[in-house]
């Protein structure tokens, strides 16, 4: 029987369920001292002098200080622009400045209170308005880290010809990735002088490279390994490179291991989040309804240092249009430095900001027109054939008519829109009611060629014992890969799924298979194991004149194959040949293929509070295939319910450049009692090159809820908000302006 | 010396009496399978049955366990023969990331026990003190309603 399209059950959840399963603070150290981080109080300022003051045992503790990193102070990513550990200046709060170890948990953080930073501050930037006035220069001469355009067509005419147009500024604020794991790292340095990391962390081989130049030490003299992760949605993709670099600087002077585990308190505050971003959207119709003109700008707040915004900000405006057709777009696109904590990577990765503002503009093209939204997106949606901003011609595997035909059926949206409309004219209901919707693609895998410059490579051995492994450095981060993985590899070979291990995740044993980002794991490296699991079957076959059939039969066969070491079988991403990408003008295939997806929103905002409750929510999502229906609709309902906590709940609040409520007592997530239920469909339109048809599902769920929330509050209260999160204050603030 | 039961076994304390619950069974009893995840009481993720309630583990000084019988994660199954609740959870797709599970379990074992309703209003509210990010709760809704014997009606639907 095959396992692809299976509820197979996690190869890790028996652990996870018995806490068996060891995070990275669960793993007994001997001898490591904790590590805890002197930070900046200030935004920006010139560091004047550090000083240990009396009242603590120093002489227990080590401490380290920009002045003993041994090579290059920076932590490498897209550029070398991060310090480890502020130096002169000091660009943010929160910024590292100074490091303490101590063989006490609690003495350590007791010594942060004996720290003195002396500083003469500097004008500082503290929003993207301050940034773009130039209030103070962090990058170049306007503190632009990076900028896109997209063109095609001639907008500016074209908007001038349509028949309604809307121009609307929309806001989105930062959000926490509020995994439940804070981050955490362990580090010592073997005999031979091999630097060993150990953590919760999605991307092994980003820590690798990056602890290159702050030791001068070559790639095979470092070594880094995966705990159980705790969750990561982004935020262990860059930032655990930092606390690797850190932990790592006091195992080396210390000479001892390093435990550096963050609380919650200091996750929150300084580890990155999802930029906020403000989109001034235009777009403009034909009679027809049809879209004939869109003029986007976006700006996105990167923070004091350029991580990977410049990545976030071109699948922003990568998918700024929408999953739409239109003749003439021009899209302006700029990332700019404040003096806040970098922002980085965060489920949907620049996606859902544009999205929103793509999306819910066409609640004001329904109202300019008196044509209602459902029906302009259907006149506009994109289908085989069709082509995308960037010239990309979709030639394959666009589910979004169908996914947008389900959920408004499912949904009994025109019916409910009738009957809310009914409900919200009686004087005496206790609340108002609405129903809102959305559709969005979100492409799967690296942008552009980022795929073909990375270059990843995924292995499947069969071992001496006769069990099939995959090694690869896809990080199980609780999105279900190990089963994924698994079900690609037993059904390629033609084995059952019980057959299939997965090597540890630590970069002595398994190959560079790139970064869990993206929604790449199961097409990406899942299509290289799939590849690589057909090229180990030739091969046993080629000895074995039938494929073995029993556990006894592959273990007989395996003592020959693999007597020598394992029978091991590794492929590499290649380029496909019909798929271009032109990385300086912004023209041709963004992405080899995108998933798509509608849903619908009911809900109901209390006439008196202004509390919003979501009812239900519906969707349909196209994923190519769901190797794992199951573990399919936990990423999908799990990304949508924090979107919905990003619409209306989780509100950031930052105060001279720092995030102030950065606890879970006052950065509220969605518990239990604030998820709706959740009516999930799977629509499979695969995807020649993918595994079994199967396409990218981690972030889109992430896309779609925030403007089918705002729609529904647009039906239920009469405002339209282009700001999140809507909260009872922000609707009690517009009723009464409205009044 | 503080005396209490951990998992049905006996153990005494003589540490400072205000060490919280959470670090005296992590590093004092090396039972790690409850999780830490904010410290002030609002994650659930260190959720441990005293008497019978789920508490916080981090907002319990040890010197108020006094003869108190204390369940962790430890004491429903091991990964080779779960209990029943695990095994609803493994089939249901109630864990993701695993940070909260041991929190979760305990705080639904206190609620099977307690003969809870497998209504999904109710399950919700019981579990309202542990914060799951991955999930979305349905499936952990769907696993606690498994364990007390009634099939979830959610499943997935390919079209």
């Amino acid at each position: 029987m095959p396992a692809v399209g299976q509820d197979k059950l996690r190869k890790e959840g028996p652990k996870k369920l018995t806490g068996a399963a060891l995070y990275v603070d669960d793993i007994p150290v001997k001898g490591a001292w904790h590590g805890v981080t002197v930070r900046s109080t200030v935004p920006h300022a010139r560091i004047k002098d550090i000083r240990f003051l009396k009242g603590f045992p120093w002489k227990q503790a080590v401490v380290v200080t920009a002045a003993d990193i041994p090579g290059i102070n920076c932590v490498r990513l897209i550029e070398d622009d991060q310090p480890l550990l502020a130096d002169a200046i000091t660009r943010h709060v929160h910024e590292p400045v100074a490091l303490i170890a101590h063989p006490d948990r609690s003495a350590a953080y007791e010594s942060l209170k004996f720290v003195e930073i002396e500083y003469e501050a500097l004008p500082a930037a503290l929003t993207i308005e301050e940034s773009l006035r130039k209030k103070a220069i962090l990058r170049g001469s306007d503190n632009v880290f990076k900028q896109f355009r997209i063109k095609k067509g001639d907008a500016a005419k074209a908007m001038k010809k349509a028949w309604k147009t809307v121009d609307t500024v929309f806001r989105v604020p930062h959000q926490e990735q509020a995994y439940i794991e804070p981050q955490g790292m362990v580090s010592w340095f073997e005999k031979d002088g091999t630097l060993v990391l150990l953590g919760s962390l999605q991307c092994p081989y980003y820590i690798v490279k990056a602890m290159q130049p702050i030791f001068g030490l070559p790639e095979e003299k470092i070594r880094v390994v995966q705990a159980v992760t705790g969750g990561g949605f982004g935020g262990k993709e860059e930032y655990p490179n930092m606390i690797a670099g850190h932990a790592a600087l006091l195992a080396r002077k210390a000479k001892r291991p390093i435990k550096m585990i963050y609380d919650r308190h200091e996750d929150m505050a300084v580890t990155t989040k999802r930029h906020p971003a403000v989109v001034r959207h235009r777009a403009g119709i034909d009679r027809k309804g049809k879209l004939v003109a869109l003029d986007i700008d976006v700006v996105m707040d990167a923070g004091a240092y350029l991580t990977l915004s410049p990545v976030v900000l071109s699948r922003g405006v990568l998918h700024a249009s929408g999953p739409y057709t239109c003749a003439d777009v021009d899209i302006r696109a700029r990332c700019v430095a404040t003096n806040t904590p970098p922002n980085g990577a965060y489920r949907g990765f620049g996606a859902p900001q544009t999205l929103f503002a793509a999306e819910l503009q066409w609640e004001n093209l329904s109202e300019a027109s008196k044509i209602d939204s459902l029906t302009l997106r259907e006149r506009n949606l994109v289908k085989i054939g069709s082509e995308l901003s960037t010239g990309q011609i979709l030639k394959e595997s666009v589910g979004l008519k169908k996914c947008l035909e389900v959920v408004v059926k499912r949904s009994a949206y025109a019916k409910r829109r009738k009957e809310h409309a009914l409900w919200n004219k009686k004087k005496t209901a206790p609340t108002w009611r609405g129903i809102g919707l959305a559709a969005v693609h979100h492409g799967s895998g690296f942008t552009g060629n980022g795929e073909v410059f990375l270059k990843s490579r995924a292995s499947l051995s069969l071992t001496k014992r006769g069990r099939f492994r995959i090694e690869a450095a896809a990080s199980e981060i609780g999105q279900g890969s190990m089963s994924t993985l698994s079900q690609i590899v037993a059904d390629a070979l033609g084995v059952p799924y019980e057959w299939i291990d997965l090597e540890v995740n630590d970069t002595r044993r398994v190959p560079d298979s790139g970064p869990t980002v993206a929604s790449r794991t199961c097409m990406v490296v899942g299509g290289l194991l799939h590849a690589a699991a057909r090229d180990l079957k030739a091969a046993i076959l080629a000895k074995t004149k039938k494929f073995p059939k029993t556990e006894t039969e592959l273990q007989a066969a395996a003592k020959a194959l693999a007597a020598k070491g394992p029978l091991r079988f590794t492929r590499r991403f290649e380029k496909n040949t019909d798929i271009e990408f032109d990385d300086k003008t912004y023209r041709g295939d963004a992405y080899g293929s995108y998933g798509y997806a509608a849903l619908a929103v009911d809900l109901e905002v209390d006439r008196t509070t202004y509390e919003v409750s979501v009812k239900k929510v519906w969707t349909a999502q196209d994923i190519g295939k769901a190797i794992n229906p199951k573990i399919v609709e936990g990423q999908i309902m799990g990304g949508t319910l924090q979107a919905l906590g990003w619409a209306l709940l989780e509100k950031p609040v930052y105060k001279n450049g720092a995030m102030i409520n950065n606890q879970l007592t006052n950065y509220i997530i969605p518990t239990a009692m604030d998820a709706p239920a959740m009516d999930v469909v799977l629509v499979e339109e695969p995807y020649s090159r993918g595994p079994f048809g199967a396409k990218g599902v981690g972030e889109m769920p992430m896309d779609i809820p925030a403007p089918a929330v705002c729609a529904a509050i647009r039906q239920a209260t009469g405002l339209l908000f282009p700001e999140i999160p809507v909260t009872p204050e922000s609707i009690a603030e517009a009723l009464r302006r409205k009044k | 010396m503080i005396r209490f039961t951990v998992n049905a076994k006996t153990r005494t304390f003589s540490g400072p009496p205000f060490k919280r619950l959470i670090d005296v069974l992590r590093e004092d009893f090396g039972l790690t399978g409850t999780k830490e995840g904010c410290s002030e009481g609002e994650c659930g993720a260190c959720s441990v049955l005293i008497d019978g309630k789920p508490v916080n583990s981090c907002l319990i000084p040890v010197c108020q366990i006094n003869g108190a019988k204390i369940e962790t994660v430890e004491s429903l199954g091991v990964p080779e023969k779960l209990h029943p609740l695990q095994d609803s959870f493994l089939r249901e797709g109630g864990t993701q990331c695993g940070i909260c599970t041991p929190g979760m379990l305990m705080s639904a074992v206190a609620y099977l026990r307690a003969g809870g309703d497998a209504s999904p209003e109710a399950i919700r509210e019981q579990l309202a003190g542990n914060l799951c990010r991955c999930t979305g709760y349905q499936q952990i809704v769907d696993s606690v309603a498994r364990a007390l014997g009634t099939k979830p009606k959610t499943g997935s639907k390919a079209k």
